[in-house]
């Protein structure tokens, strides 16, 4: 379970996460949506470590991710993350992209990392791909490269930021239908995304951001047919 | 018809030149890297302000002639140390000094080409700052900054002639003796220059191969 309780951040002086209380259930699949500038990918890479808080908690199955005593290289192998864009290791082959860290954070030996790695490329649709050089992938191939090398670390979460945003739109498809694929595989995912139709299909809960607030979290039913706050109602009109 | 007063053995004798301007060089341009590398890591890590104490450093060492380094780095040795140290070793340590500021500002060059995001997807499969550093960072810094490097290391070579001034006789110094004896100052030039570019030429052609290569990449 993710825990997070009323986090600010600030980057200098602008305030971009002003106290986001949210808990996120084993299996759950959580949907961010918002303008930007509304907080959403910081909160994803606060959630992980990269980024530091300025005050409240967030805890990974009750260890505390700011905690100075937390070891957070140990604890990110729980927890993937996917970027927008320049995610892939271009001086490294698709296969050696997803078998380094197995290799040297987990410490596993290179048949076995590479065993792994070949069967995450093959459930991302990237089988035929293992020698290659992410240059040569497609920006899509290349995203789901980034996902299956997350995978191979066996995560308990996935966190996607806006993943299929750089993407041209006839990529995104293919994308988003491996998020589909780990979602139904019960996957726990925080997913910041700009894909309406996805958050709608694949979330169990929708939460919308407004300039560093949560504003709105419900059902996908509920939040996209039913917005309570002005702000929601806003964004939905002007994205519909 | 050409004539010429040149022997073999003076053949030899500037071969033993070009011996010592490689010797010199590659030792210089070895060390220099390291400590460049080392240099340049720091100066990412530590920011521009905590970095400036190094960064004033390694500025002299890029500011000041190395002709006026070489004199004045003998003297200090010499007259301050009082070591007793051959020239041939004060020349390298200048020359690795004054490589080192160099590669300094092209390692530092070469890893902020790295994209932030890059590193944190690599930071995030928990690879530790170490790690990320040699298996992410300095492998894609290192195409970055490759054909700078070579560059520099061509430029240390032909640098490498002004450490006749602390008494080591390389290729240029060679043949300026030769010239003196001889009285063929532009045939023996020819040669000297000839002898310069066999040294360069493989370098610039294997950072060039290595170039093309990782373009394929």
């Amino acid at each position: 379970m993710i825990e997070i309780q009323n986090v600010r951040k600030s980057f200098g002086d602008l305030e971009v996460l002003k106290g986001i209380d949210l808990t996120v259930q084993k299996g759950e699949v959580v949907t961010v949506i918002g303008g930007s500038g509304s907080g959403k990918s910081t909160l994803l890479t606060c959630i992980n470590g990269l980024e530091p808080i300025d005050s409240g908690r967030i805890t990974i199955d009750g260890t505390e991710v700011h905690a100075k005593s937390t070891n957070l290289n140990k604890l990110r192998r729980k927890v993937g993350i996917v970027f927008q864009q320049w995610n892939a290791f271009p001086h490294l082959t698709v296969l050696e992209n997803v078998t380094l860290a197995p290799r040297k954070v987990l410490g596993m030996a290179k048949a076995e990392a590479e065993a792994i790695a070949e069967k995450q490329l093959r459930h991302v649709g990237l089988g035929d791909k293992l020698t290659t050089y992410p240059s040569r992938l497609s920006g899509g191939q290349q995203q789901r490269m980034a996902i299956a090398r997350a995978l191979a670390m066996s995560p308990d979460y996935m966190l996607f930021d806006e993943v299929t945003s750089a993407l041209d739109p006839q990529l995104v498809g293919e994308v988003l239908e491996t998020l589909k694929m780990l979602a139904e595989e019960g996957m726990t995912m925080i997913c910041v995304t700009h894909e309406m139709g996805f958050a709608r299909d694949v979330s169990n809960r929708v939460a919308f951001f407004h300039q560093g607030i949560m504003a709105e979290i419900g059902a996908p039913d509920q939040l996209f047919n039913d917005p309570q706050h002005p702000e929601t109602q806003k964004f939905l009109a002007n994205v519909r | 018809m050409f004539d010429t007063a040149l022997t073999a053995n003076d053949l030899v004798f500037l071969a033993k030149g070009a011996g010592i301007t490689i010797l010199v060089t590659a030792i210089s341009v070895v060390i220099g890297t390291l400590l460049g590398i080392l240099f340049g890591v720091i100066r990412v890590q530590l920011g521009p302000v905590l970095a400036a104490p190094l960064t004033f450093f390694l500025d002299i060492f890029r500011s000041v002639p190395l002709l006026i380094q070489l004199v004045l780095g003998n003297a200090f040795v010499g007259m301050v140390l009082q070591l007793q140290i051959s020239g041939f070793t004060v020349a390298c340590i200048v020359l690795s000094l004054y490589t080192s500021a160099y590669c300094a500002e092209i390692v530092r060059g070469g890893i902020d080409a790295v994209p932030e995001i890059t590193r944190r997807a690599a930071r995030s499969l928990g690879l530790t700052w170490g790690q990320d550093m040699r298996y992410i960072v300095l492998p894609l810094a290192t195409r970055v900054a490759l054909p700078s490097w070579i560059g520099l290391a061509l430029g240390v070579m032909k640098d490498s002639a002004l450490v006749y001034v602390v008494q080591v006789t390389e290729l240029l110094k060679s043949t300026q003796i030769l010239i003196t004896r001889l009285q063929e100052p532009l045939f023996l030039l020819l040669i000297c220059g000839a002898f310069y570019f066999v040294i360069s030429f493989p370098l610039a052609r294997f950072g060039g191969y290595l170039e093309k290569r990782w373009s394929n990449d």
